[in-house]
């Protein structure tokens, strides 16, 4: 029984929550305690799942599944030279990015037991909830490329739901269909690259095409109608005008999930740029590797100069993160501009990889946890508006420790996770150009400024008339918090530990090309 | 909104057969063109026939929301169920354990070449398609439900 | 020369599906006729996916009206194009919606006149 579970660890990943959103009608026709003692157990289940199969992968190496068959040969006989099934595989780098989801997805559902439950239309909201979490959890794990259109679409159809699920006099929904509309587009530029990939070399599957691909015109369109959109999905600047809009007209559980979200459309966009263009001779990596740190540079400046002038604060938090996913391009583009030169790459090119993807994980946490923390409080005070808000750090004392963990973390302070990864950034970076070094500290700096302002506004001065009665959040929601906090100061008091084991072997994993194809097509 | 007395006769003449040619496609998925999707989207066409002639107050004497959006539910775990018995039984994800098994339920085997079509082939994927059929039906009636209820309020 | 450019055409009405769609979305008010120009966007990804598909001679692969000696097509793309048209049912579905609530609130389905999100 254990074996076979173990076994079908990356079916059961995608089922359980698929499972669990469907029963979610079913289970609230019997009353809200039944449904949110089904939801909980589902939250649990796909957590445990992940997790399970993370520890897997990162123990014994990358692990594949065939859908609908033993082997992909299968049935197809000797015809299917090439893998014709839907695959799964899952590698160290995706086993981050599963254990990002899980986790993130976990405290989330925790949270929003308690947070939503005075909202209506329940039934709908959760099995959203738990499509997009199997959307994304696709996204991450399959190696098909149609596959991977699919989950897109089903985690970004999720979100805009989610993102309109509280109607607020038709602000969330225009916020919604804004959403959705950019991804659609972006997803049917993602559906004609994939034509174009299939047009030529006759497969789907990410390994194949890779072991195939040339560096024809074709494919120099078809790298530009992916990397375009994705990076658009990912928050980056010249495209990041619907991240605002999204994150701060969603509940703001989900807001912490559509953060994770936008990180599965980076894991995509690197494992494009790295597993199925990279290594290519004619590929010119300079170029590929300054388009990102060019990207990251502007993501990062942008977003904290224009998250400084805002009054609302989950506005404020949404261009933080476009200012956050900046590093990550940052430190993507600088591994990814010297692939070709095996010294440099050895010297900082996979410190930088390292810390973009060591950010990653850390970004989910505290991003996910500010987000939390602005819930926390419009769930009390019914506003987001900085100027109207103060004095909250009286009442509610829980989470204004949680806000600060959160925002020391984003602003890099020692004792937090943000530091570990945004130093790993930095010194590499350094290696590359000291300017751009430079820079990325400046906005470190601004980003701790903006955040200092937001927790004054917030939480300190006298208590005020009109939130006299706000009281400290109910349990499950201080719980949700407590789970990514933990996890927060856990990182960043212990760095060392996470670093060998979880982001080591994901950098590897995202570098070794051939050993990607070599695990579904055998040989190398 | 009522339509002329032509069109809803029309259109109670017309709907029964919607249905039936909608399940037909449906059953005849893994035979013919056709399958779960297109076999359901033709039923929903018949429930749309409805809706359009009638009035929304009377139509959803009959046809109502909460049993729509249990045809969705059932449908959808009906096909994860499936997906789940294949991992049990065979040895995958969705494996098509019953094809071939000389199982009475579209367990029998077919020789290679042309022939007229045996319905009582194909294993899981008959019944996959017969689980997508009735979700898609659900699904589509149910949105067509929703939006017709935000019209109805507009036009009183 | 001509045969060449007949096989070309389906390629061009792609484009030419995009160019009109990515128009409609951009210079059209009505937030229905910017649906409709995300909606011929689709087409056009569609048609894209059947028309790489195409192989001279080939035959469906419909088991029950094979000819003699058949050269059967592997119908990926087919299995593409049908899972990408019920994405699209649903995305259209669900814009649709979102297009009717915001007429509600608003009292307009004009574009420019829709913004009430700024920042």
């Amino acid at each position: 029984m254990f074996s076979f579970c173990i076994r079908h660890l990356p079916a059961l990943l995608i089922a359980a929550p698929l499972f669990t959103a469907f029963v979610v009608p079913l289970a609230g026709r019997l009353g809200s305690r039944v449904r949110a003692a089904w939801v909980a157990l589902g939250a649990f289940a796909t957590a445990g799942i992940g997790f399970a199969l993370a520890a897997k992968v990162l123990g014994s190496g990358p692990v594949t599944y065939v859908f609908g068959a033993l082997d992909h040969a299968q049935t197809l006989g000797a015809a299917a030279a090439f893998p014709i099934r839907i695959m799964f595989e899952v590698d160290a780098f995706s086993a981050l990015m599963i254990l990002i989801s899980s986790l993130s997805s976990l405290a989330i559902t925790i949270y929003s037991l308690a947070a939503e439950s005075r909202q209506s239309g329940l039934d709908i909201f959760y099995a959203m909830l738990f499509l997009l979490v199997a959307g994304v959890l696709g996204m991450v794990a399959t190696g098909d490329l149609f596959n991977f259109f699919v989950f897109l679409e089903i985690s970004s159809l999720a979100g805009a739901a989610l993102v309109a699920y509280r109607i607020d006099e038709g602000v969330a929904v225009e916020a919604g269909l804004k959403y959705a509309l950019l991804s659609t587009i972006g997803a049917l530029s993602v559906l004609i690259a994939i034509g174009i990939l299939f047009a030529q070399y006759n497969a789907l599957n990410l390994a194949a095409v890779a072991s195939r691909l040339q560096f024809g015109t074709l494919d120099k369109i078809a790298l530009v109608l992916l990397a375009v959109p994705l990076a658009m999905k990912a928050g980056a600047v010249p495209m990041h005008f619907w991240t605002p809009d999204s994150y701060a007209a969603a509940p703001s559980s989900v807001t912490a999930f559509l953060v994770v979200s936008s990180q599965a459309s980076l894991y995509a966009l690197f494992r494009i740029l790295y597993t199925l263009y990279g290594h290519l001779l004619q590929f010119s990596w300079v170029t590929f590797g300054w388009f990102l740190i060019i990207l990251g540079v502007l993501s990062a400046f942008v977003g904290v100069t224009m998250a400084l002038t805002q009054k609302d604060v989950k506005r404020l938090m949404a261009y933080h993160s476009v200012s956050q996913t900046g590093y990550m391009l940052l430190g993507a583009g600088v591994a990814l501009a010297v692939l070709g030169n095996a010294e440099a790459l050895a010297a900082f090119g996979k410190t930088a990889l390292a810390g973009a993807l060591f950010h990653m994980f850390n970004n989910a946490l505290y991003k996910g946890l500010l987000f939390l923390t602005a819930g926390a409080v419009f769930y009390r005070t019914g506003t987001r508006n900085l100027d109207r808000l103060g004095g909250l750090g009286h009442t509610m004392p829980w989470t204004m420790a949680f806000f600060m963990i959160g925002a020391l973390a984003i602003a890099g302070i020692p004792p937090f996770n943000g530091f570990a990864s945004k130093l790993l950034i930095y010194e590499s970076v350094y290696r590359l150009s000291p300017f751009l070094s430079i820079l990325a500290m400046v906005v470190s700096i601004l980003t701790l400024a903006s955040f200092v302002k937001v927790f004054h506004a917030m939480f300190l001065g006298p208590p005020r008339a009109e939130y006299a009665e706000a009281r400290e959040v109910p349990r499950p929601m201080l719980a949700g918090m407590a789970i990514l906090a933990a996890f927060v100061v856990l990182i960043g008091l212990l760095p060392r530990p996470f670093n060998d084991h979880m982001i080591a072997p994901a950098v590897e994993a995202l570098l070794d090309r051939v050993g990607y194809i070599a695990t579904i097509l055998g040989g190398s | 909104m009522q339509m002329t007395k032509i069109v809803r006769t029309t259109a109670d003449l017309f709907y029964p057969f919607c249905l039936t040619f909608g399940l037909y496609v449906v059953l005849h998925g893994h035979l013919s063109p056709g399958g779960g999707f297109q076999g359901g989207a033709v039923m929903a066409t018949g429930i749309a026939l409805l809706l359009v002639s009638r009035h929304y107050a009377d139509i959803t004497r009959y046809i109502r929301k909460n049993a729509m959006s249990l045809c969705e539910a059932v449908g959808l775990l009906m096909f994860i169920v499936l997906g789940l018995s294949g991992l049990v039984l065979g040895g995958s994800f969705l494996q098509n354990h019953l094809a071939g098994s000389g199982s009475w339920l579209f367990g029998s085997t077919v020789g290679p070449g042309p022939d007229p079509g045996t319905l009582a082939t194909s294993g899981t994927v008959a019944l996959l398609n017969l689980a997508v059929g009735i979700e898609v039906f659900g699904g589509l009636s149910i949105i067509l439900l929703y939006m017709l209820s935000g019209l109805e309020e507009d036009t009183p | 020369m001509i045969s060449r450019l007949l096989l070309a055409f389906p390629v061009f009405t792609v484009v030419a599906l995009v160019i009109l769609g990515l128009g409609a979305m951009l210079l059209k008010r009505n937030l229905i006729k910017v649906l409709m120009g995300l909606s011929l966007v689709e087409s056009a990804a569609n048609l894209f996916l059947i028309v790489i598909g195409y192989r001279q001679g080939g035959v469906a692969p419909i088991f029950t009206n094979v000819p003699e000696h058949p050269v059967m097509v592997l119908p990926t793309v087919q299995a593409l194009t049908l899972t990408s048209i019920v994405i699209g049912v649903a995305t259209t579905a669900m814009m649709l919606s979102f297009a009717m609530i915001i007429y509600k609130k608003y009292g307009t389905a004009d574009v420019h006149k829709i913004k009430k999100l700024k920042g």
